[in-house]
């Protein structure tokens, strides 16, 4: 176990840096890039805090969702390769329960790192999951 | 860098009273193109602001996808008659000369940065006649006629949407909701295509110039294509060119109702809203597998910057607005 400071801590001094001294001392090109350094190290702090609550819920639902035991010991990425391979194949579609909103809280856990800010986001955080898509057209 | 001299020369043939050149600065670029904005100074007259669009080796757009700089010359002047507001293409550089392909055209002065444009009192007027505007502009374009277009990329909806599948699953990235709307897509391909037209490719809020009138020119034609005209009325109405301003679809500025009206008005086809609908969705895709190539063009070492790494994470908010749009919500 590290001593703290915490790295989201740590990221987060170096983020309020590079906004509150740094920036207000650059122009052009260079003070835009530290907007977005600055960004960037807050999506950083962020995944500190929230990833391994949010990987961990991820992969319940993918094994669930798959089909598999919940001792399996396959990666998030591979089961997410899984769950493209199905998907693509037919075998499990938006009918499939869970699916839709297993991706729908897997996106929101996403956007709550990558942009918390994002309107689709800030819409959707007051939507309940999707039940079903749209149908084919006439 | 450009050199001086041969620019001078250049910009001689069409303006005699050349007497210097200053304040050249590279606007935007990746390692094949760039852009370049500059001011001549002329004896008896006010400076006159230029922009240089080359490849400095004179090399072929790296990605097929891209029009090359000499059609992008002749698609500007193609506009211009047609009533497109475009910047005006006044050289197209020799073959083989010092300063690369390409062609320089007049600086057009306005904004393009979005969120001023969508937010600062100096646009109320110009935001609202915009979306309609819009619909004009776009109308005019798909109405040149296809023998004088340069032999382009043609890209149906369904040639377009497998192209990204590809392109997407040259990332080796899984993400399932892009396979979903990849499902989704097929399912619902717009029946009946229409005959190609010249469509813009990347019409949105950030490549429109903006003065207190409205639109002053319509820029980065680097994606323009035969397809279906549809394409570029979905693609203004993709969230992510809404730049937070999401209760408005058109461009974070305007309703689908006034876009609609007038590309009608203008001459344009009857607007199917569900095949407009179609095309957000599938552009709701593209910017997804776009922000996802940011990222290998970052990793292939082309462009380390952190702008370049960034974006990749904005692959997430595509997938947001694909599961509200495929469930009928927006």
């Amino acid at each position: 176990m590290q001593d703290p400071p915490s790295a989201a801590e740590l990221v987060r001094a170096v983020a309020a840096f590079l906004r509150d001294e740094a920036l207000p001392a650059l122009e052009g090109r260079t003070a835009y890039l530290a907007r977005v350094s600055a960004n960037t190290l807050e999506i950083v702090a962020r995944e500190l805090e929230s990833a391994p609550a949010a990987d961990a819920a991820e992969r319940a639902r993918l094994l669930a969702l798959l089909g598999r035991d919940a001792t399996d010991r396959a990666s998030l990425l591979e089961l997410n390769a899984e769950l493209c391979r199905r998907i693509e194949m037919g075998d499990i579609d938006a009918d499939t329960p869970g699916l839709l909103a297993h991706l729908w809280s897997t996106t929101l856990a996403a956007l709550a790192v990558d942009q918390p800010g994002y309107s689709g986001y800030r819409r959707a955080l007051d939507e309940a999951p999707p039940e079903r898509l749209l149908p084919p057209g006439p | 860098m450009v050199d001086i001299e041969a620019l001078a020369g250049i910009v001689r043939d069409f303006e005699p009273s050349v007497e210097g050149i200053e304040g050249l600065r590279r606007l935007t670029g990746g390692a094949s193109q760039e852009t370049w904005s500059f001011d001549v100074l002329r004896r008896d007259a006010p400076a006159l602001g230029l922009v240089l669009r080359r490849t400095p080796g004179g090399a072929a757009a790296a990605d097929s996808r891209k029009v090359s700089l000499l059609d992008e010359a002749r698609l500007l002047g193609l506009a211009a008659r047609a009533g497109v507001p475009v910047p005006e293409v006044l050289a197209v550089l020799p073959p083989g000369g010092a300063l690369g392909d390409g062609y320089l055209m007049s600086r057009v002065e306005g904004e393009t940065i979005p969120r001023r444009i969508l937010r600062e009192p100096r646009f109320a007027r110009a935001r609202a006649g915009l979306a309609r505007q819009c619909g004009e502009i776009l109308a005019r374009l798909h109405a040149i006629p296809r023998e004088e277009v340069p032999a382009l990329r043609v890209a149906p909806a369904a040639i377009e949407l497998e192209d990204y599948v590809r392109r997407h699953r040259s990332y080796g990235w899984p993400k399932p909701v892009f396979e979903l709307a990849v499902r989704w897509l097929r399912e619902r391909a717009p029946a009946g295509e229409t005959q190609p037209v010249l469509v813009h490719g990347d019409f949105r809020s950030g490549n429109l110039m903006i003065d207190e009138n409205g639109v002053a020119a319509v820029l980065d034609w680097e994606l323009a294509h035969l397809g279906d005209p549809m394409e570029d009325l979905g693609w203004i109405c993709v969230n992510s060119w809404r730049f937070g301003e999401d209760h408005n679809p058109v461009g974070g500025f305007g309703r689908r109702e006034d876009l609609f009206a007038g590309y009608e008005a203008a001459g344009g086809m009857r607007v199917d809203p569900e095949r407009v609908r179609y095309w957000q969705v599938l552009g709701t895709l593209k910017w997804g597998v776009m922000c996802a190539g940011m990222l290998a063009v970052f990793r292939s070492g082309e462009d380390r910057s952190v702008e370049r790494a960034a974006i990749g994470r904005r692959a997430s908010e595509a997938a947001i607005d694909l599961l509200r749009l495929m469930a009928g919500r927006d």
